[in-house]
Formats: C-alpha cells, sequence, structure tokens
C-alpha cells in the first residue's frame, strides 16, 4: 500500500508495524507529531501498546530502557534539547545492553534557540553506544525504523539504536511511502525474545550493578564497543535482507553516480537530496561528480569510506553541525579514517544548513569548484562557513535594530 | 500496636533475605532499616536505585539481594520502575508471563535523590499513579561521597559544605511534599523501632498505588557517632520528637508513636560530631534554644 506521509508518520507506522508494546513519550518540536500519531492509534485500539507520558525526556530514556530490560519492545522518539537533556541515560540504557528504537527528530541546539534542523543533536549522541541510522526520505524513515529494531535485537549486537531524521525538511514533508503489510514485515521482523537477561519474579537478575576499578569496567564498556564494531556487519547482513525481503535498498552507505565520479559530496540527512540535484545538474555539465550518504553513523562505516573513496581526487565533506572550537564533525571523522590510506583523495571542509539554513544550488557548484581547484593546486582550502554577504548584512541590521555595539560600528 | 503484632513482625525481621557482609559502613542505620523491610518485601522484587550509599551493595559479580536490581542514576530512579511496572503490566496482559511472575518495583535512594535531584522524576510518578513502593534511607547529606549538605540535612547540622556554623536552613519536609500529591500512603519510620517499620510496611504492601517509605538512617561516618550507639541515637531522634513516626494514607495524616514526655533535643543533639560546634567551645544557647523551639511547635500542633 502506497500513502502520503510526513516524515513523523513514516515514524510512528515503522512503531505500529513493529508492533512495539511500549511507548515512553514526551513532547518536543518537530517530534510531537510522532507521539501524538501513535497515542491517537492507542485510543482507538488500532495498536495495542502502552503509552505513558513522561515528565522529561530523562525520564523517559530511562523508563524505556527499564521496559525493554524487562522484555518488551519499546519506541520512543525525541529532539534537540531533549536528546540531550536525556543524554545521561543514553549511556545508561546503551550500558544495559537493552535493545530499543529512538527515533530523534533533528533540531538546532539552544542557545540562541530555534526549531530548525542541524546535526548538532544527534551527534552529541554518537559516543554514547546508541547505533546510528540517518534518513534522507520518508520510506527510509519507515524502512530505517524496522531495519533498527532486527539490529538492536539481534543477540550478536544488543544495543539501542537512534534513527534520525530532519526537522520541518523531513519531519513535515509529505512523500510517498510504501507501507508493507503486519505478515511481510513480521515474517522480516520476528517476535521480540528477551533473553533471559530480564526482570521476572523468582529468577532474578542484577543490571547494571557497580563495578569497582577500572578493569571490570573497561572490560564491559570495551564488550559495548565490540558489539557495536559487529553491528556493522550485521547491518551489511541484514540490509542484504531487507532489500532481499522489500525490494528496496538499503545499504549502510547510499553512493549515487560514483561510479566514475573524481569529486565527492559527502554529507547525512535530508539536505543530501539536494546534492544529489546538484550531482545531477554537474554530470550534465559534464562533471564527473557524485555523492555519498552514510546511513549508518555508528558504527561508522570506515572501512567501505575507505573503499568508497580510495582513489578518488577530492571530497566535499558537508557538515550541518559545528564542533565548537573544531568545525564540522564529519570532516574529522572522515579525516582519521583516511589517514591510513595511501592513495587519499584531498579533503575540504564545509560547515552549511545550521538551524534548517539553506544550501543553495549555486552552492553546490561552487563547492565542487573549490575542490576541483584544490586537486589542481594539491592544497586543501581552509574549512569553510556556508554564509553569504547578504546574509550578514540582513543580521547586522538585526543588531541595529537590537541595538548592539557591534551593530552600530 | 499490641504485643500480637509485635511478636509477629519481630519474627518476620529474624528472616535475614538480605545477604551479609555488604560493603556499608558499620552501625549504617540505613541497612538495620534494610534488612527489615527486604525481609518484609521479600524477592519477588525489583529494587530501582538510584547513586548513593546504597548503590555499594551491589557490586559486581556480588548482590546481597536474592531478588532483582537495577542501577539507572541519580534523578530517574522513579522512571526505571514505571518502565519495569509497564512492561511487567503489558507482559501480563498480553499473557506473555503468568501472575506469580509478576514483581513489585522498589525504588531505594537516598535523601539526595529524594529530596533534590529525584523530585521531579517522583512527583511526576506519584501523579501517573505508579504502583510503587519508594524507600528512601535519609542520612541527611550526601553520604557516600563523604556527607555533604543535602535538602534533607536539619538546621545546624555541619557537613563538608557547611563547615563552619553548619547549615542555615530547615531539613526539607518530603513527608508533607508526598501527602500533597495524595498519594496512596506515605510513612516514616526508622530501623531502631522495627515493630512500627514493620506495620507500615505491610500495610503499604497491602495498598497499591504510590508508596513511600521514609526512614531515617542514623549514619556514625556522617554525622559523627560511634557505630555502636547507632541504636541508642535513633531511639533518641523518636524521644526526643525529632524524628516523628507517622503516617499518611486516605487524606489522614496519623501519629504512630507521641513521645509523652520528650526528652529535650540536646540528648540526640550531643552525641553526634556534626552538632558539636553548637556545644563546644561555648554552649550557642540561642541556637539549641530555637532548635527545641521548633520541636516544640511541631508537637503543639499534633492532636
Amino acid at each position: 500500500m502506497r500513502k502520503l506521509l510526513t516524515g513523523n508518520k513514516a515514524a510512528a507506522w515503522g512503531a505500529r508495524l513493529a508492533e512495539v508494546d511500549y511507548l515512553p513519550v514526551f513532547p518536543i518540536t518537530p517530534q510531537t507529531e510522532i507521539i501524538e500519531t501513535l497515542a491517537e492509534w492507542v485510543d482507538r485500539g488500532e495498536l495495542d501498546a502502552r503509552l505513558t507520558t513522561l515528565e522529561s525526556e530523562h525520564s523517559m530514556v530511562t523508563a524505556a530502557g527499564a521496559a525493554a530490560a524487562t522484555g518488551v519492545r519499546v519506541f520512543t522518539a525525541t529532539s534537540s534539547q531533549g536528546l540531550l537533556y536525556a543524554m545521561e541515560m543514553l549511556y545508561n540504557v546503551a550500558g544495559w545492553r537493552v535493545p530499543l528504537v529512538l527515533v530523534n527528530v533533528s533540531r538546532g541546539l539552544s542557545a540562541p534557540i530555534t526549531l530548525e534542523p542541524d546535526h548538532n543533536d544527534v551527534l552529541a549522541a554518537r559516543d554514547s553506544g546508541f547505533l546510528q541510522l540517518h534518513c534522507a526520505t520518508c520510506q527510509e524513515v519507515l524502512d530505517s525504523v524496522l531495519l533498527a529494531y532486527r539490529l538492536a535485537e539481534d543477540k550478536r549486537v544488543r544495543l539501542p539504536v537512534l534513527v534520525n531524521l530532519d526537522g520541518f525538511y523531513l519531519s513535515f514533508t509529505r512523500e510517498p511511502v510504501i507501507l508493507p503489510s503486519r505478515e511481510q514485515v513480521r515474517a522480516f521482523l520476528p517476535a521480540f525474545d528477551a533473553g533471559s537477561n530480564r526482570f521476572r519474579g523468582g529468577e532474578p537478575v542484577s543490571q547494571a550493578v557497580a563495578v569497582l576499578g577500572g578493569g571490570p569496567y573497561s572490560y564491559f564498556r570495551y564488550q559495548t564497543h565490540l558489539a557495536a564494531v559487529e553491528a556493522g556487519e550485521v547491518f551489511d547482513e541484514l540490509s542484504e535482507a531487507f532489500s532481499n525481503h522489500f525490494d528496496r535498498g538499503f545499504k549502510a552507505i547510499e553512493d549515487y553516480r560514483c561510479e566514475d565520479a573524481e569529486i565527492l559530496f559527502v554529507m547525512i540527512g535530508s539536505f543530501a537530496t539536494k546534492a544529489r540535484e546538484a550531482v545531477d545538474r554537474l554530470r550534465d555539465a559534464g562533471q564527473k561528480v557524485g555523492l555519498l550518504r552514510p546511513r549508518l553513523l555508528r558504527p561508522f562505516p570506515a572501512r567501505e569510506f575507505v573503499r568508497l573513496l580510495s582513489g578518488r581526487a577530492g571530497v566535499a565533506v558537508i557538515d550541518q553541525n559545528l564542533s565548537t572550537g573544531l568545525g564540522g564533525i564529519l570532516y574529522t571523522e572522515l579525516a582519521a579514517a583516511l589517514y591510513p590510506v595511501p592513495r587519499r583523495p584531498i579533503l575540504a571542509s564545509f560547515i552549511g544548513g545550521l538551524g534548517g539554513r539553506d544550501i543553495t544550488a549555486g552552492e553546490f557548484y561552487a563547492m565542487a569548484e573549490q575542490v576541483r581547484q584544490a586537486v589542481e593546486t594539491g592544497q586543501a582550502p581552509p574549512p569553510r562557513l556556508l554564509f553569504t554577504d547578504q546574509e550578514m548584512q540582513t543580521v547586522r541590521g538585526l543588531q541595529r535594530i537590537a541595538g548592539s555595539e557591534e551593530g552600530e560600528s | 500496636m499490641s504485643e500480637q503484632d509485635c511478636a509477629g513482625t519481630g519474627k518476620a525481621t529474624r528472616q535475614g533475605l538480605l545477604g551479609a557482609g555488604t560493603p556499608m559502613c558499620a552501625g549504617c542505620g540505613g541497612l538495620q532499616a534494610l534488612h527489615q523491610i527486604y525481609d518484609l518485601v521479600g524477592d519477588k522484587t525489583v529494587f530501582v536505585n538510584a547513586a548513593g550509599c546504597m548503590t555499594l551493595l551491589s557490586i559486581y559479580p556480588f548482590t546481597p539481594f536474592p531478588g532483582s536490581w537495577l542501577y539507572t542514576a541519580m534523578a530517574c530512579a522513579p522512571a526505571g520502575a514505571q518502565g519495569v511496572r509497564d512492561a511487567l503490566d503489558v507482559l501480563l496482559a498480553k499473557g506473555r508471563i503468568q501472575p506469580e511472575q509478576d514483581q513489585l518495583p522498589v525504588v531505594l535512594t537516598g535523601d539526595g535523590s529524594a529530596y533534590g535531584m529525584g523530585l521531579s522524576a517522583t512527583s511526576a510518578a506519584i501523579d501517573r499513579g505508579l504502583d510503587f513502593l519508594y524507600i528512601c534511607y535519609d542520612n541527611e547529606g550526601y553520604g557516600n561521597t563523604g556527607h555533604q549538605y543535602s535538602a534533607a540535612t536539619p538546621a545546624g547540622a555541619r557537613t563538608a559544605t557547611s563547615r563552619v556554623d553548619g547549615y542555615a536552613g530547615i531539613k526539607k519536609d518530603l513527608f508533607a511534599i508526598w501527602s500533597a500529591h495524595r498519594p496512596a500512603y506515605v510513612a516514616t519510620a526508622i530501623g531502631t523501632e522495627p515493630a512500627d517499620l514493620a506495620r507500615k510496611l505491610k500495610k503499604a504492601l497491602s495498598l497499591s498505588g504510590p508508596r513511600l517509605l521514609l526512614v531515617l538512617a542514623p549514619c556514625p561516618t556522617g554525622w559523627g557517632f560511634e557505630p555502636a550507639r547507632m541504636v541508642e541515637l535513633g531511639k533518641l531522634a523518636v524521644k526526643t520528637g525529632i524524628w516523628p513516626l507517622k503516617e499518611y494514607s486516605d487524606g489522614q495524616v496519623r501519629h504512630t508513636q507521641v513521645p509523652a514526655r520528650r526528652k529535650p533535643v540536646t540528648d540526640y543533639l550531643q552525641l553526634q560530631g556534626r552538632f558539636r560546634h553548637l556545644f563546644a567551645p561555648v554552649r550557642d544557647t540561642d541556637k539549641l534554644t530555637a532548635l527545641q523551639r521548633q520541636v516544640d511547635d511541631y508537637w503543639e500542633h499534633i492532636d
């Protein structure tokens, strides 16, 4: 069945088709539509799940993890400040080694407070032990939720998964989405088996007890790391199974028109659809460009990146985030992954789309041109913020209204 | 309370369900109470814990709990209990577990979490009518970090963060805060009054909904007294009227022991290092009088 769905509705449908048991929730823009949709289904008896509204995301993720540890399939969602408020418990829940799916609808972080997206929220969680999937279309949102449960519940993994979609650009964009039938999903995603490590009367379990000293602590943290690394292999297996089952591809890295590409864009999320369009136009103009878009960001698909990037001339890494005092996070991670490669391409770092700021077609062309020049000179350009003079003038105008000294000067 | 009741509860408190040989400090009033509590709640429980002294009870690979245990974090133990309860309800409703596999979520925290960081999660859990038991061992400070001031620290007590004149404020009234939420049951207790504690816990276990047992936990290391004097000190907390034994249910507060002839508060205060500055090098009569007046005022308004 095909249906016109927003990204938020697609996420809710993912949870519904996964037949989740438990929905601990808390509202925050722009993810609220997800929990409102699920609440309506629960009220109408269309989804046999328990929905509990917690008083914060910190408590929401705690309840989610505790319920998963008791042996039910759990879904929850948040955004931005909510994800950060829950950050302490992301580490805990990953350390509990329980599977659940958390959808994050990306939104820029305070201060200043804003509603529109960038990726500093979700990337702040990248070291937490949650695996991360990033979506560019509404179809991918639904598919990612289904795949995330398989990945999280796999006995070799047993880690929670965060599925990310961009606020407004995807959360409220309607696209045609193929809804698989319940039977079709059941055949791909069997009922949750909690194993023996869950709370039952008469079968005591101690979960997340204290450790003394760095020895056992190192052991358990490293086990979590190994499971996350293993999740990369498991993901490849599952993505193949997914493609066979649903007739839709789901590779860890989407490679768009990369076959003979000399210059590649690398970016995550819905803004990458703009990059696809730019690639088509640049191809029309005879330029050999392509796009790499990782769907899987934790574990970081480093080996696959190396394979796809070896021998290329140049790469424009477009970060929709800013690590204060350093620069783009994806750029840093990619540079690290490519460091051991002898014939590595020139990497150029661009930061754009912060707080929902657009990245224009013209900017994609300009980035490709800058990378082309860098390849010619053999000199990587300094990191660059995508920001126009006109935008600067607008901000100056606002500062004059606010009466700040900078504006007056 | 009849002799019969006392005999019954006395027997119950000798089961020793909670394992021995824990790393708690000698003379820990919280552990004394927990032994009694665990005998009554039994092993069909999931203790949901927030950071505090009792977190050190379960250290990998050992645990004194024959039931289950989940460490959460300081701010969110009631939310952990919510997740466990909701999941068990789902499993029961969907027939995926049998009724005999059901368990009671029991939150176990110190006062730092119960009165402070975890209060928002607690308030919300009561609002939602969560069916759980909350045990707070109140040692009136952040215990296992070296006894700093918490919102449960009483007036005048010295802590590592109120070293000179002692804490200038008053102890937050958690009993009243809980009662204001209209939960199923709230009670204060102390391990040195085991019959009273057992009766209250049994009453709590006979009810459903949010239930708090707020247990004063004399703390030799934090309060500065000899571990051997823990029982004496606990009894004095009740006899001086400093720790009123009471319960709330059905909208009513009832005192379960009204000390007929209260001992002077100085009997209790002078045994503890944290109040030594009120007695030496000079006796701070003004402060001691004020502390006595606080207690007198409280009991004057009790029927």
